[in-house]
């Protein structure tokens, strides 16, 4: 650890702050933990994946340059999402290939993690201290895992969890049908996708769910309640974090 | 073949309603990308083909005139004839006139998908020719009318009972009772039917794989041999191509080979690979007395240097199709036109035009799952983000996705207001489905709902609950 601790922004995404604000919690103590200083800058709403992947770029860039904006000054930027922080790091850059402000983008990408990945691969956390009874099955989220390669990140911290097992499942890599404005826009579709993707966790015997992605958990949670299913569903870092008790399973009642 | 690419919402509802189609879809999940994966396994050195390859067919697109006037040279100095065909009415043309001074009745026909981009089946009919398809596949669906539903197992989305079936409606010289229940006897009796056919033919109708610049030849790929038949016995030899499967040497040739089979069908080799250069020889045994190459632009050339230059290293294996969530949900037909899956959403826009499959490059989850499997390395991807921005700016695209779109973008853009709304439904939402956990039913969002709950936000953003704890700001 240096001397300094690094200075966090935590890139809250509009996902969790809007549904779920447990995971941002769990964010900030799982950062603190490891010994960064952690602030969340009021001015953030959205990385603007839903504009860039509608093909409104100019939304998508005024966006962007809010973010910059925002996250000006931290030595890193961390989202409790490999979507969010894919957009940040991978599609930014794209967007402004031909724009005066790609140096900054460029800058902004080099600072911006996945928060798994951040915790692993740049401060080295080898384990965490929190416990959590129960057999999981994990997602790996198409972005986080395709864009950003986060696949043994999550699973390595989970493995210091006290009491959890974590269970390969069939199909683990494979999408689960959210794909943001495409479960809107093609519901039946994303229904059917996310339907296998249910069926393969239920046959594998895990009692709970965990994911780097709200989207996608939100997607599979209400599958699996709607089929009746009793797996929870939580994003990694409440599990994590030890912060179970801030908000019941995703979709279970209080 | 007509375009129903413009009613894909509706085909793809049909193909989901389908049991027999998700029946099938579902020995497709199973089978090709299993023996894909074994196969890539066994290859330790496959990451580093797939470059090669890549820049083999990358070199090529930036020299396609060089390298297609050099093929076209190798085939004439074998006897061959090279035909320049700007777009598929022109190589239609110029296929039946080749086959009308052949005076030809029957055209046996090995797969190709340029075959069907042009529509030639029909084109020939009309002319008075009979086209008659020889691998097994193909040959079933042609029986049922039906245009293939993917790149290298067009009839994958029938069962064994809906073959037999195909069999006793059309195979009418046959006695009505006969056993069709094993594939055995599905294949003998195909065999037996195509084996006259073969020999009856006057014109053997192929497509190619490659083109080899440096020797004038072209590649077939088959698992059935049935291409090597179409093109030896008959008396002419009718190859039908698009211009940017040109690569410049043998050697290219194979090293793409390698990457193709096991891309495909997780085979190391196809079992037939087939080089073939010209007319007969004197001293060949067998062979065509003449032999064409109708070379087919119908838009690619439009492709080059734009931002889907890149779709013209397909080499059609089909890869992308079997590892698609949305293709293994609605089936090739779905898709309205001759290419499917994720390579179809991009080539189908820049051959029959945007604004008649708008669907297509929006009905992706963007998974990337294609781009990872791609021996060619393919940005599929970024590409239906390209046709989304188009869309976009041409204002293409249903009006109230694009109003809420814009709506979100303006709240997206101001902060402050953005957190005073969120808030206000946060705890609005969060009041009406906190108890309960999630909602069955939701104004707005009823295709999210008729099949899933919706989980219920906490009812505070965290924003609001950061602010409450006075958590630093910067
Ligand atoms: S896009 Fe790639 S994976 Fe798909 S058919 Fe073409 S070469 Fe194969």
């Amino acid at each position: 650890m240096p001397s300094k601790p690094p200075r966090v922004g935590l890139f809250v995404t509009c996902l969790v702050d809007f549904l779920r604000p447990a995971v941002g919690f769990a964010a900030v103590k799982l950062l603190e933990d490891a010994g960064c200083e952690v602030a969340v800058p009021a001015n953030q709403t959205c990385c603007g994946q839903p504009a860039y992947n509608s093909g409104d770029s100019a939304d998508a860039r005024a966006i962007a340059r809010s973010v910059i904006e925002a996250f000006a000054g931290f030595d890193y930027v961390v989202a409790p999402s490999g979507s969010c922080a894919g957009t940040i790091k991978v599609h930014y850059p794209a967007l402004f290939a031909n724009d005066p402000d790609l140096a900054a983008v460029i800058d902004l990408a080099g600072r911006t993690w996945e928060l798994t990945s951040f915790l692993v691969d740049v401060l080295g956390v080898a384990g965490v201290g929190a416990e959590y009874r129960g057999v999981a099955a994990y997602h790996d989220s198409c972005s986080g895992l395709r864009e950003l390669g986060i696949e043994k990140q999550p699973r390595a911290l989970l493995s210091s969890v006290g009491g959890l097992e974590v269970r390969a499942t069939n199909g683990a890599q494979s999408c689960c049908g959210f794909g943001g404005t495409f479960c809107v826009k093609y519901p039946e579709i994303s229904a059917d996708i996310v339907d296998r993707k249910v069926s393969h966790i239920m046959d594998g015997g895990a009692d709970t769910l965990l994911g780097g992605d709200l989207g996608c958990l939100l997607n599979l949670a209400g599958r699996l309640k709607r089929r009746g299913s009793a797996v929870k569903v939580r994003h990694v870092a409440e599990v994590l974090a030890g912060l179970t008790g801030q908000a019941p399973p995703l979709g279970d009642p209080e | 073949m007509d375009s129903t690419a413009h009613t894909f919402k509706s085909n793809a509802l049909e193909a989901l309603g389908d049991t027999r189609l998700q029946d099938a879809l579902g020995r497709l999940g199973h089978g090709f990308p299993v023996k894909r994966k074994a196969a890539v396994e066994r290859m330790p050195e496959f990451e580093a083909l797939r470059d090669a390859a890549r820049d083999i067919k990358d070199h090529v697109l930036g020299h396609l005139d060089f390298y297609l006037e050099r093929f076209e040279a190798r085939v004439h100095e074998r006897g061959g004839h090279v035909h320049w065909c700007a777009d598929a009415a022109a190589a239609r043309e110029t296929i039946v006139g080749i086959c009308r001074a052949a005076g030809a009745r029957t055209v046996t026909k090995a797969k190709s998908m340029i075959g069907e981009e042009i529509a030639i089946n029909e084109h020939l009919a009309a002319a008075g020719i009979e086209p008659v398809e020889t691998d097994l596949g193909e040959y079933i669906i042609q029986l049922r009318r039906e245009p293939p539903s993917h790149l290298i197992a067009p009839a994958i989305h029938l069962a064994k009972g809906d073959v037999a079936e195909a069999f006793r409606n059309e195979h009418k010289q046959f006695p009505g009772d006969r056993p069709l229940d094993e594939p055995r006897n599905l294949l003998d009796e195909a065999r037996s039917v195509l084996r006259e056919r073969f020999l009856a033919a006057d014109v053997g109708l192929t497509g190619a794989n490659m083109l080899i610049a440096e020797t004038g030849s072209i590649v077939l790929v088959t698992n059935e041999g049935n291409a090597d038949l179409t093109h030896t016995l008959p008396r002419v030899h009718v190859v039908v191509a698009s211009i940017e499967k040109v690569v410049p040497t043998l050697e290219d040739a194979t090293a793409v080979l390698r990457v193709l089979a096991r891309s495909a069908t997780g085979q190391e080799m196809s079992v037939y690979n087939t080089f073939v250069t010209g007319p007969r020889r004197p001293d060949d045994p067998d062979g065509p007395d003449e032999f064409h190459v109708v070379l087919l632009d119908n838009g690619r050339s439009a492709m080059l240097g734009s931002e889907f230059h890149d779709m013209l290293r397909c080499i059609r294996c089909g890869a992308c199709l079997n590892h698609c969530p949305v293709y293994r949900s609605v089936g090739g037909h779905a898709y309205g036109w001759v290419y499917s899956g994720p390579m179809g959403k991009v080539l189908v826009p820049n051959l029959i035009g945007i604004e008649n499959a708008g669907d297509l490059p929006n009905a992706s989850t963007l998974c990337g799952r294609c781009e990872e499997v791609c021996p060619m390395r393919i940005p599929l991807p970024r590409m239906l983000r390209d046709w989304r921005e188009r869309q976009f700016d041409r204002g293409l695209g249903p009006a109230p996705a694009r109003y809420a779109l814009k709506a979100w973008a303006f709240l997206a853009r101001r902060p402050a207001l953005y957190r005073r709304v969120t808030a206000l439904q946060a705890a609005m939402l969060g009041a009406l489905g906190r108890r309960r956990g999630a909602f069955r039913h939701m104004p707005l969002a009823g295709g999210w709902t008729a099949a899933r709950d919706l989980p219920a936000p906490q009812g505070r953003t965290f924003q609001q609950m950061w602010s409450d704890r006075g958590g630093p700001r910067s």
